[in-house]
């Protein structure tokens, strides 16, 4: 059993002018230990994706459906007392914008302290002594003096390190990163890369990695996702998805990224821009959503949704053109 | 921190200085002649001009405002016209009443319409939010009065839980002291209670926007916790400016709350004496009350730096 599988998930937002089919039907599974990326353009629903898994979703305007099984519960059957009990403990998550996802006027110490009192039942004074473990664990220089600092006091960098220290407090079993290095410039990025990972393997914790960056994808990912207009397109392994996109989606995307292999380090190897725009996401569309920009594009892809279909061991894709490689059995 | 409190302390000098002056200029800029008031209908001329003489209204302006602020910074307030006793024994007969019903307004109304504001940023769009900015559009169109007759008839005439009116020290029993003050600080506190609610709203609607409220979240923390622990203490400074500005409010509104319920309080010394046109008690009632609205803003200055770290002065 996979540690969570996510399954036919619908996250949809009743708006003034329609409904915002924001993600749509996709189907995912993470195991333990493992890093699953997530990319796709701006608005293609990967952050409420990941907000969905925690159920952090505003309801109303937002509504789920589907299954979210994490180590084999449905967190969309849990009561909201059950939630929060997974919240931050086995489930924690990483914000893009570290300017501004910490507290302003609590203290450094108090806010890494706070999971560690809800979760474990530490008093203030040991959940104070394990913050100042945990700012030390994520590299900040003199963390018995940081643990007594608010969040303004600290560079862009060292506040994110310390949401990765309030992510990690309790040891979560699956950590949900949102786009943790976008906000902070190059060297920095790598810092805070090597840090997840090293912090990774040290917990063992899965990770569901949003990010827009495909040299991130290659350096930490297991495997990938592509998501189009809150769909999924294409899912493979790393390796496999850079030599061998199946997905026209994929192809644009990867259209400016330097070959796997050269140094990606650093480089702010971005998704490539596609002609066009994300459809709509309010409007009924039969068709395959990615029809209006795509070059390989016929009439059955305007008519006929193309369905995930296995292309090669372990590789979906949803397009009527990919080419298929099975091995035979 | 003590530095921030010796400039502001210096700075309320100065702002009481000019207040006194605006205070003792009241004497001029008043309609009528306070001498022909005080001398009554039958004065003759002569008894009119001894009263001005008394009062040393015949002499240059600046030299008795000068006078007059030599006497107040040596605690002298002057005696009354009417009554011949000190100015300071005056009011300091007047000022339990009027402090108790101070501080209870303001504890009701903060206990109150602080959580009603919370709760109802955090529901806001359903039912109970539209309930509570109802209410709070209510109290601040209904005057004073009216609200102080309606609940005096209910609950002390008909449900007699509270007495009618009068005033009970709180040398004479803490119950009989509170059971005193309840309806005539509801009363008072109404229009405040809305301001507070509203403004509390306001803040916590764009504090609960803000992504530390959605990390909160994430963390697991409970929606109590959210609301007052992580919302309440970013959305703190509003709340506390608008506790502070509606104090003058209060002030005003002591007054009408004190004759409704017949409170012996400073309102009601303020009342008499401008009817009687007993120009130094008027003086010092006013100076008293403007010392106390700058001085609690300075205890708000110095509660901004308490509540949010990044403010410095
Ligand atoms: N609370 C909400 N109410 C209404 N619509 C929402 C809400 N939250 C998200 N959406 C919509 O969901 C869609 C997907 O947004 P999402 O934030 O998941 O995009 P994203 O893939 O994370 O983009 P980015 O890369 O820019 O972060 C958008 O069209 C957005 O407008
Ligand atoms: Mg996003």
């Amino acid at each position: 059993m996979a540690l969570l599988e996510v399954e036919d998930l619908q996250t949809h937002f009743r708006t003034p002018d329609g409904i915002n089919r924001s993600v749509d039907g996709v189907t995912f599974s993470i195991e333990s230990g493992q890093t699953l990326a997530l990319v796709g353009e701006s608005g293609c629903g990967k952050s409420v994706t990941a907000m969905s898994i925690l159920r952090l979703i505003p309801e109303p305007p937002g509504k789920m459906a589907g299954k979210i099984r994490f180590m084999g519960r449905n967190l969309l059957d849990l009561s909201d007392k059950e939630m929060r009990g997974i919240r931050g403990n086995d489930i924690s998550m990483i914000f893009q914008e570290p300017m501004n996802s910490l507290n302003p006027v609590l203290t450094i110490g108090r806010q890494i302290g706070e999971t560690l009192r809800l979760h474990q039942g530490l008093s203030q004074k040991e959940a104070e002594q394990r913050a100042v473990d945990m700012l030390s664990r994520v590299g900040i220089p003199e963390p018995t003096r940081r643990v007594g600092e608010y969040p303004h006091q600290l560079s862009g960098g060292m506040r994110q390190r310390v949401m990765i220290a309030i992510a990690l407090a309790c040891n979560p079993k699956l950590l949900i990163a949102d786009e943790p290095t976008t906000a902070l410039d190059v060297t920095i990025q790598a810092q805070i890369l090597d840090l997840v990972r090293d912090l990774k393997t040290d917990i063992g914790a899965a990770i569901l990695l949003i990010t827009h960056d495909l040299g991130v994808v290659a350096e930490v990912a297991d495997r990938v996702i592509v998501m189009y207009a809150g769909r999924k397109m294409e899912e493979a392994s790393v390796p496999e998805l850079f030599a061998n996109p199946k997905h026209p989606y994929t192809e644009g995307l990867l259209g400016a990224i330097p070959r796997l292999g050269s140094s990606l380090r650093g480089a702010t190897a971005r998704l490539s821009e596609i002609p066009g725009m994300v459809p709509n996401l309010k409007k009924q569309i039969d068709g395959c959503l990615f029809s209006e920009r795509c070059y390989k594009a016929t009439d059955i892809c305007r008519k006929i949704a193309p369905g995930l279909e296995e292309k090669a061991p372990g590789h979906v894709a949803a397009c009527h053109y990919a080419s298929k490689e099975m091995v035979p059995a | 921190m003590l530095a921030l409190a010796a400039r502001r302390i210096i700075a309320t000098v100065i702002v009481m200085a000019v207040v006194a002056l605006f205070v003792f200029s009241l004497l001029y800029l008043a309609p009528g002649d306070p001498a022909a008031v005080i001398a009554g209908d039958q004065a003759t001329p002569a008894d009119i001009a001894r009263i001005r003489q008394s009062l040393g209204l015949d002499r240059p302006f600046f030299i008795r405002f000068g006078e007059w602020f030599w006497r107040i910074l040596q605690g002298d307030l002057g005696r009354s016209i009417f009554t011949g006793s000190p100015v300071s024994e005056l009011i300091g007969q007047r000022l339990g009443p009027t402090i108790s019903l101070m501080v209870l307004t303001v504890a009701f109304a903060v206990a109150i319409a602080v959580p009603a504001g919370v709760f109802a940023a955090s529901k806001a769009g359903t039912w109970v939010d539209n309930c509570f900015m109802s209410l709070a559009v209510f109290g601040f169109s209904v005057p004073v009065f009216v609200i102080g007759y309606v609940l005096a008839y209910v609950f002390a005439l008909q449900l007699e839980w509270f007495p009618v009116q009068g005033y009970t020290a709180l040398a004479d029993g803490v119950w009989p002291w509170f059971q005193s003050l309840v309806l005539p600080s509801i009363t008072l506190g109404c229009v405040y209670m809305a301001l507070i609610a509203r403004i509390t709203r306001a803040s916590m609607l764009e504090v609960l926007q803000q992504e530390y409220i959605r990390t909160a979240r994430s963390k697991g923390a409970a929606e109590l916790d959210i609301l007052f622990v992580h919302a309440l203490k970013n959305a703190a400074v509003p709340i506390i400016t608008i506790v502070g500005i509606g104090i003058a409010l209060l002030i005003g509104g002591a007054v009408v709350t004190e004759s409704v319920f017949a409170i012996p309080g400073l309102g009601r010394l303020t009342v008499d004496a401008i009817m009687r046109r007993d120009y130094p008690v008027i003086q010092g009632v006013v100076l008293l009350f403007s010392f106390v609205y700058v001085l609690i803003n300075l205890l708000i200055d110095l509660a901004y730096t308490l509540l949010d770290p990044r403010i410095r002065y």
